[in-house]
């Protein structure tokens, strides 16, 4: 006798919603009283933010008694939360480059157009951002010390981690090194940036380095703050793509190797592939921590996302809206960082299911 | 063994490269001149500000404006005739100093105050003070008090870490009253100690509680008392060593300083063009032999209080009565009127 085996049958969700929710007297009471304790310890949140909020107006209209949060803020504010310090008649440059590199994250986000292509096409994004932004074609030109805000963020972000793959790339192969001097300073450099904080990496870019230089010769405090964010990642990155590269089996290079490949081929052709494939979800969870850690860059003077938004509220005619302000940029946070975790789980079900079969 | 050798030429190669542009990045760099000539070259002068609403603070376009930012201004009147040329970057207190001295800057106006270990040891030189500032009392006014010396039994906010906790104590051994501190972290706790009545009063530099006291649910209900309890001169910074820079500094803020003493406004400016005084004829440059003996614009002052005004309207627009931030003159007017403001003379 054979018989087949049947997967058991799955009901609809709002099936098994009603039924874990409602499915007896139990189950009802304590559905209920869930929601009257929600209710309860939410009220004043929703009356806060929603009820007793002031949406349109000027800080006399927040300032009256029992009134909730003011938006109004926000909207007088939002500019400059957005693009900070940016001529506000040039602001179309800064949302210019924020939809570009968007726009870029979404395709490069689709496994459809994953190709070496997409190599060039995010260097030439980048440095036409950098252009546009500076105004070097098309004038007036505007100082880095002017940019800010959500572009700067996004734009740190992206580059940290577009320029810190290649060096990551070069110090995890170093570290797999047989030659001393290499693995050495890979090791050394690596385990120096994951064993200071980024604070201390910034305030060396910032204070230390223009100090070190020759006098007369200035790197850009922007491009400094960069480099510093770079180097950074490049240390976490290398040693996510290290785990990678201890994925593929060593005989698989020796079977290379004896195919005639030569090292660079080796690892391009056959390493790199296997190795990255397994490492994407690690390296999209650490993109999510420098989208974070950009928020750091306040220290050192920059306006990102967050020191903007708290800069907004020290305008003496929108004096002390520092709650509104914090709650604004916490939910454009929570939605670039939210996005990048959901797809990190669609991305890995999708690969997993690729090499079953 | 194949393996290795071809990977280490690659790597060595890699080095190779790294070290000639590192060389050729260090070789590249200029010598640095005077800081004027750099301002000059540049067409624009940086300064570094904090974020004190009233003093330094970027209004909802992104403009800065605020106190010590007209000042930043009245310096590029004064360098280039124009109050646009000049770039204001925020810095916080920890890396303020060593911007300056790193070249960051051409001059700190962010509050910073003049002591003698800065003048000495960390090699700055500060020119004339532009803000009297100073730790003040900001109290209920139902206590009834109208001067600190009457505060018995009181208990007071100081913010920890600060020297406002030694300036406190002192004070009240100097009137012998007593005092109950209460010590709190500066975030919105501060604030909402003396609004929840856990403090009678808080001590804090004048400057922040006024900025504080918009802040509290009912600001009407609480007084900023005159005295002071400790000397905070605010003053701009440059690196020490340039006489010249310093120079330009001092005679922009002395020109802001004379011009109120002369009772000439941003608006009536013009009128005094045709003056007799003599001292108004120099200072204005209607007679030009003072900007030619100096070396500046001999307008240079007429432009000061034309495009920013005289210190008494940088003071009334930014952080005076007519502001959220209210604040009184106190120490803050011309000698004339009992203030410290005294400039020397335009000759």
């Amino acid at each position: 006798m054979s018989h087949i085996e049947l997967p058991p049958p799955v009901a609809p969700d709002w099936h098994r919603w009603r039924s874990g929710l409602f499915g007896g007297w139990g189950n009802s009471l304590i559905t209920l009283a869930a929601l009257g304790a929600f209710a309860w310890l939410f009220h004043p949140l929703l009356r806060w933010a929603v009820i007793d909020a002031v949406w349109t107006g000027t800080a006399k209209d927040c300032a009256v008694d029992g009134a909730g949060a003011c938006w109004a803020f926000i909207g007088a504010k939002l500019r400059f939360i957005l693009f900070a310090f940016f001529p506000p008649d040039l602001q179309w440059r800064p949302a210019l480059v924020v939809a570009t590199v968007l726009a870029l994250l979404v395709l490069s986000a689709l496994p459809r157009f994953w190709s070496f292509r997409l190599v060039p096409l995010w260097i030439a994004a980048l440095v036409l951002s950098w252009l546009l932004m500076a105004g070097t074609l098309t004038p007036p030109q505007v100082s880095t010390n002017n940019w800010g805000g959500l572009p700067i963020t996004l734009v740190v972000s992206i580059a940290g981690l577009a320029f810190a793959f290649p060096i990551a790339l070069l110090l995890a192969l170093a570290r797999q090194s047989n030659m001393g001097v290499v693995r050495t300073l890979a090791i050394t450099f690596i385990e120096t940036l994951r064993g200071v904080p980024m604070i201390a990496v910034l305030y060396v870019a910032m204070l230390i380095v223009p100090l070190a230089l020759p006098s007369g010769a200035a790197i850009d405090k922007l491009l400094r703050a960069q480099i510093g964010v770079t180097l950074f990642f490049s240390a976490y990155l290398a040693e996510v793509i290290r785990a990678g590269l201890q994925v593929v089996p060593w005989g698989q290079r020796e079977a290379a190797l004896s195919l005639g490949l030569g090292y660079i081929q080796t690892i391009r052709l056959i390493v790199l592939p296997q190795a990255l494939r397994a490492v994407i979800p690690a390296i999209v969870n650490l993109s999510i921590g420098i989208v974070l850690n950009t928020s750091l860059l306040a220290v050192i003077g920059i306006y990102d996302l967050l020191n903007a938004a708290k800069t907004s509220a020290t305008d003496p005619t929108w004096l002390g809206f520092h709650t509104e302000a914090y709650v604004f940029a916490a939910a454009v946070y929570f939605v670039i960082c939210f996005t990048g975790s959901r797809y990190s789980i669609w991305l890995e079900k999708r690969l997993n299911a690729a090499t079953r079969h | 063994m194949q393996r290795n050798s071809i990977g280490s030429r690659f790597f060595t190669k890699a080095f190779a490269v790294t070290a000639a542009l590192t060389a050729a990045l260090i070789a590249s760099s200029a010598l640095a001149g005077e800081t004027l000539d750099k301002i000059k070259a540049r067409g624009l002068i940086k300064v570094g500000v904090g974020t004190t609403p009233g003093y330094f603070t970027p209004d909802s376009s992104g403009r800065w404006q605020g106190f010590f930012v007209d000042f930043g201004r009245a310096l590029a009147v004064t360098v280039f005739n124009d109050a646009e040329k000049v770039e204001f970057t925020n810095s916080s207190p920890q890396q303020r100093l060593p911007a300056l001295q790193s070249g960051e800057f051409d001059i700190l106006l962010s509050g910073v105050t003049q002591t003698v270990t800065r003048a000495f040891k960390l090699g700055f030189h500060f020119g004339p003070v532009v803000f009297y500032d100073g730790q003040g009392l900001l109290v209920r006014k139902d206590l009834g008090v109208a001067k600190g010396e009457e505060l018995d039994g009181a208990t007071i906010g100081v913010q920890s870490g600060t020297t406002g906790e030694l300036n406190i104590a002192d004070f009240f051994r100097k009137t012998g009253k007593a005092f109950t501190p209460v010590t709190i972290e500066e975030t919105g706790e501060f604030l909402k100690a003396l609004d929840s009545g856990r403090v009678d009063a808080l001590t804090q530099d004048a400057t922040d509680l006024a900025a504080k006291r918009t802040q509290l649910s009912k600001p009407d209900d609480y007084v900023l008392l005159p005295e002071r309890l400790s000397k905070e001169p605010l003053a701009p910074a440059i690196r020490a060593g340039d006489d010249q820079w310093l120079e330009i500094v001092n005679w922009t803020v002395y020109a802001t300083i004379q011009a109120e003493e002369f009772g000439i406004t941003q608006k009536n400016v013009d009128s005094f063009l045709t003056s007799e005084d003599p001292g108004i004829k120099r200072f204005l440059g209607v007679d030009p032999s003072l900007g030619e003996a100096i070396g500046l614009d001999p307008k240079f002052a007429y432009n000061i209080v034309k495009a920013v005004g005289n210190y008494g309207e940088i003071f009334d627009r930014n952080v005076g009565k007519g502001t959220p931030l209210n604040f009184d003159r106190g120490y803050n007017q011309p000698w004339t009127a009992g203030g410290l403001l005294y400039s020397p003379p335009f000759r």
